[in-house]
């Protein structure tokens, strides 16, 4: 019952992955170009960005679904985000072995008990067609819109599958169709906390009975002339257009913003009895998951970090560890100077004198926003599974004021159980995983 | 599943029926349509000029003196959530910061949110003087745009549009620090809200969630893409009144609102201890979704629906003949009616012929992410009064239809209701609430 121990309730493991982000799109290949604190980021090609204060980004390169699956095209119509959720989750369901491959899977999974998550974001409207009918339709002596203008314009020049298809629920139903999936699909999109939200809540659907296998994770790309607009408007964003390779930086003493990137994480979740029925092989295990709100404002974190603290709190309970029982924590780290600084107290307000580990991948990867959270949960897994901390690329100079024991530039081998991955959303809402080595 | 039992506390409702819960009950029984002719806009350019407006609101009187600046943050689905949230929280006798600081008797920590939000579309007037501010020989000018034109728009202007901000807004007014989340299901999201919300207290995370969902959806761009989709009916401004005919012969297509439900929903323990007066209780729950790639919504048969029923049924420990009530999703494009229909067949089977069937749409209109959020609360006030009123604009059913729709009212006790509703994405979800029963 609600209060009592939870020692009775169904374990939770991974048993699948795949991911799509700026270093690659297959998670040995990603894995790799983290532990060699490399940089996804370089010059913004998917919009002509060379007038904004930002130029630069952390962009998927060279994507094309095709080379995923054999007939790709009931997802060619996704958004870009979208086919990078499909090419995510093949892999993952590959690994996992989820029969996406016929019409009547033999995997052992009943659909009706197969579960989606997904912290997905919204896709881009056509933004050539989109600009262009402001412009035409705006009396700016007047300061007016003429909608019946505007409205012809837009109908004749919008798509109706491109619309539909921008909507944060979509991706489900891709993967939906990829799968066969018949369980609980749900989408949640609290900002860059999304994904590690998703992966938190898939859990509990899988110990409360919900389902037996959740494909949870999450997709978004705000690569677009709106999103970048709006993050440097919001001056969220590193401006270091001198060297975007080294811009995302953090706990840096230079940081000046984050990276932003675009991309996908999908995790197969699952009963440990599932996996075990179906001779799944087992990744790692997730044992805890919190969530907050810092209840604050909608433009800063509280300055006492009560949120994240209170999420950190919350996952260790759920998981009945203490702090002094993780290994590592795979921070937010976003490079602002807001969040570093603000994470950093709320670590020290958990883990007191004790120096665990922390880095951010985020430095290598940029910020997927709402895919952040999965694709570095798997980053997690692939730590416990080689047992290296993977570095925080770019952190050549530690900010002076922050005192943690931050892994710079080289990942360093440790004896890695327990995981910590926090992840802190725009508005306040915190959410934290906590992974095991499955043994 | 988990034991602690969850119950309906508060509720709060901004609908085209008016500014409250009580306002929208009275207009249900009384048979008024909200729908009506556009104001918000000139919608003449579109084939649909219809929509279930929200009446004029002082959005300063439902804030707190504290927080009234932040008002400028607040794009019209977050008012709207904001407006429903207060008055959730006053009916449910619980005293935040917001309602009195002097006597609060909550604890902040325990206390969450779970929202439902749509894709909050962009306010073209807002940022039209930038993409005016950027025009070169007639055309809109990307680098200009990036060097001059974004300046104009306003630096918070993100936050306004990030589908999280309805729960941190209503978070931070209320002090809610608990388990927060934001669902981006669209249709579904108000029911997968409740859903998980009642999930988090069962868990014994929380003692109380604020659950439901809210949606600004009458404004050009979400006009422009339903009526790409096809979704939005085309019925001429003067026949308003009989414009959304759900599971009629003569159904035309949806018309689009703006609402916002939210329910207090609290630990039964809790509420007991607190001797709170308790409206119903949420006996079960159970989403479901499509996976054909041939329709990106229902398939013909309502499998998803009837899947979500199912679900509820077990969840709850109950059958079709423990249904008193059925509020369906309704939405009165023909080919969803059709495909709900049948869903809702399968999973009652013989025993949809004695169940009342009370569609709300033609009165409340298609609200998203707040409809089944706001159908919930009317099924709260039906078993709180023992009472529904005619369904309207059934003149005709369609053909096949076996469901019994209430062409006239019906006054008898309703102890479980059942409400569901499903996307153009294929997700679909099942709530029953049913009166108290005591510890």
């Amino acid at each position: 019952m609600a209060q009592g121990p939870r020692q009775h309730r169904r374990r939770v493991v991974i048993t699948g992955m795949g991911i799509v982000c700026p270093l690659g799109h297959d998670v040995a290949t990603v894995w790799k170009a983290v532990l060699a604190g490399a940089s996804g980021a370089d010059w913004i090609t998917i919009f002509d960005a060379s007038t904004y204060p930002t130029k630069f980004d952390a962009e998927v390169k060279g994507f094309d679904l095709r080379g995923f699956l054999a007939d790709p095209t009931a997802h060619l119509t996704g958004n870009r985000a979208c086919q990078f959720a499909v090419a995510a989750a093949v892999q993952a369901c590959r690994q996992a072995g989820i029969d996406i491959e016929t019409n009547d899977p033999r995997d052992g999974i009943d659909r009706k008990r197969l579960g989606i998550y997904l912290g997905s974001g919204e896709g881009s409207v056509d933004n050539k067609t989109f600009f262009s009918a402001i412009a035409q339709s705006w009396d700016q002596d007047s300061g007016t819109m003429d909608w019946v203008r505007w409205a012809r314009i837009a109908l004749e020049s919008q798509d109706p599958v491109n619309t539909r298809e921008q909507e944060p629920h979509m991706p489900s139903w891709h993967i939906a169709v990829l799968t066969g999936a018949r369980g609980p699909a749900r989408s949640c999109l609290t900002a860059c906390a999304a994904s590690t939200q998703a992966v938190g809540e898939a859990m509990m659907m899988i110990r409360s009975g919900r389902a037996d296998v959740v494909i949870a994770g999450g997709c978004h790309s705000m690569i677009h002339p709106m999103g970048v607009m709006g993050f440097n408007r919001l001056t969220a964003l590193s401006t270091k257009n001198e060297d975007p390779r080294t811009a995302s930086r953090p706990f840096s003493g230079t940081r000046d913003g984050f990276v932003i990137g675009e991309g996908a994480g999908i995790l197969v979740l699952e009963s440990l009895e599932s996996a075990r029925r179906r001779g799944a092989r087992v990744l790692a295990e997730i044992v805890g998951y919190g969530t907050s709100a810092d209840a604050f404002r909608v433009t800063d974190m509280h300055e006492t970090g009560r949120g994240p603290i209170q999420a950190m709190q919350a996952a260790l309970k759920d998981a009945g560890l203490g702090p002094e029982q993780i290994d590592y924590i795979n921070a937010h780290g976003t490079g602002t100077i807001e969040n570093d600084q603000i994470e950093t107290l709320a670590i020290k307000a958990v883990f007191g004198d004790r120096r665990v580990p922390v880095s951010s991948v985020k430095g290598a990867m940029g910020h997927l926003i709402a895919a952040a959270g999965a694709a570095e949960i798997i980053c997690c897994v692939m730590a416990l599974q080689d047992q290296l901390i993977p570095p925080t690329a770019n952190l050549y100079d530690v900010d002076s004021r922050l005192d943690l024991d931050y892994v710079p530039l080289r990942p360093r081998p440790a004896r890695l159980v327990h995981i910590m991955k926090e992840s802190f959303g725009f508005g306040g809402q915190n959410n934290v995983v906590i992974i095991k080595r499955y043994q | 599943m988990d034991d602690r039992r969850v119950v309906i506390t508060g509720l709060g409702a901004v609908s085209p029926l008016g500014l409250s819960a009580d306002a929208m009950w009275k207009g249900l029984l009384e048979g008024r349509c909200g729908i009506g002719p556009i104001t918000a806009f000139d919608p003449s350019g579109f084939p649909c000029k219809l929509a279930g407006q929200v009446e004029p609101y002082r959005i300063q009187e439902f804030l707190p003196k504290a927080y009234r600046k932040a008002a400028k943050l607040m794009s019209r689905d977050i008012e709207l959530a904001v407006m429903a949230a207060d008055m959730a929280m006053r009916s449910s006798g619980l005293v935040t910061r917001a309602i009195d600081p002097e006597h609060v008797n909550i604890d902040p920590p325990r206390f969450g949110i779970n929202l439902g939000a749509g894709l909050i579309s962009c306010d073209l007037v807002e940022i039209a003087p930038a993409v005016a501010a950027s025009i070169v020989d007639g055309g809109f000018d990307i680098h200009k745009w990036g060097s001059e034109g974004m300046q104009l728009v306003p630096p918070l202007w993100l936050l306004k549009y990030l589908p999280n901000m309805l729960a941190c807004h209503v978070s931070i007014i209320h002090d809610l620090q608990g388990p927060s989340n934001s669902i981006t299901s669209a249709e579904v999201s108000g029911a997968c809200a409740v859903a998980e919300g009642r999930d988090v207290i069962a868990r014994g995370d929380a003692d109380v969630i604020l659950a439901g969902g809210a949606e600004a959806k009458v404004n050009p761009m979400v006009m422009m893409s339903q009526c790409l989709q096809g979704r939005a009916t085309t019925c001429p401004p003067e026949d308003a009144q009989i414009a959304c005919r759900p599971f009629d012969q003569a159904a035309s297509g949806s018309v689009f609102g703006e609402a916002a439900g939210l329910m207090v929903l609290e630990a039964l323990d809790h509420a007991v201890g607190r001797g709170a007066r308790i409206l119903a209780e949420v006996l079960g729950t159970g989403e479901s979704c499509s996976a054909s790639a041939r329709v990106p919504g229902l398939e013909p048969d309502g499998a998803a629906v009837r899947i979500a029923i199912e679900k509820a049924f077990e969840d709850a420990g109950l059958g079709p003949t423990d249904i008193d009530l059925i509020i369906p999703h309704g939405t009165a494009v023909p080919y969803e009616d059709q495909a709900e229909a049948a869903g809702i067949e399968g999973a009652f089977g013989v025993h949809i012929e004695r169940v009342p069937v009370w569609p709300t749409k033609s009165l409340l209109s298609n609200t998203g992410a707040a409809a089944a959020a706001i159908d919930m609360i009317a099924g709260v006030y039906a078993i709180v009064h023992g009472m529904i009123p005619a369904a309207r604009n059934l003149d005709r059913p369609r053909e096949g239809c076996r469901l019994q729709i209430n062409t006239r009212p019906i006054a008898r006790p309703f102890r479980r209701v059942l409400c569901c509703c499903f996307t153009f994405g294929g997700q679909a979800a099942a709530v029953i609430i049913g009166r108290p029963t005591g510890g």
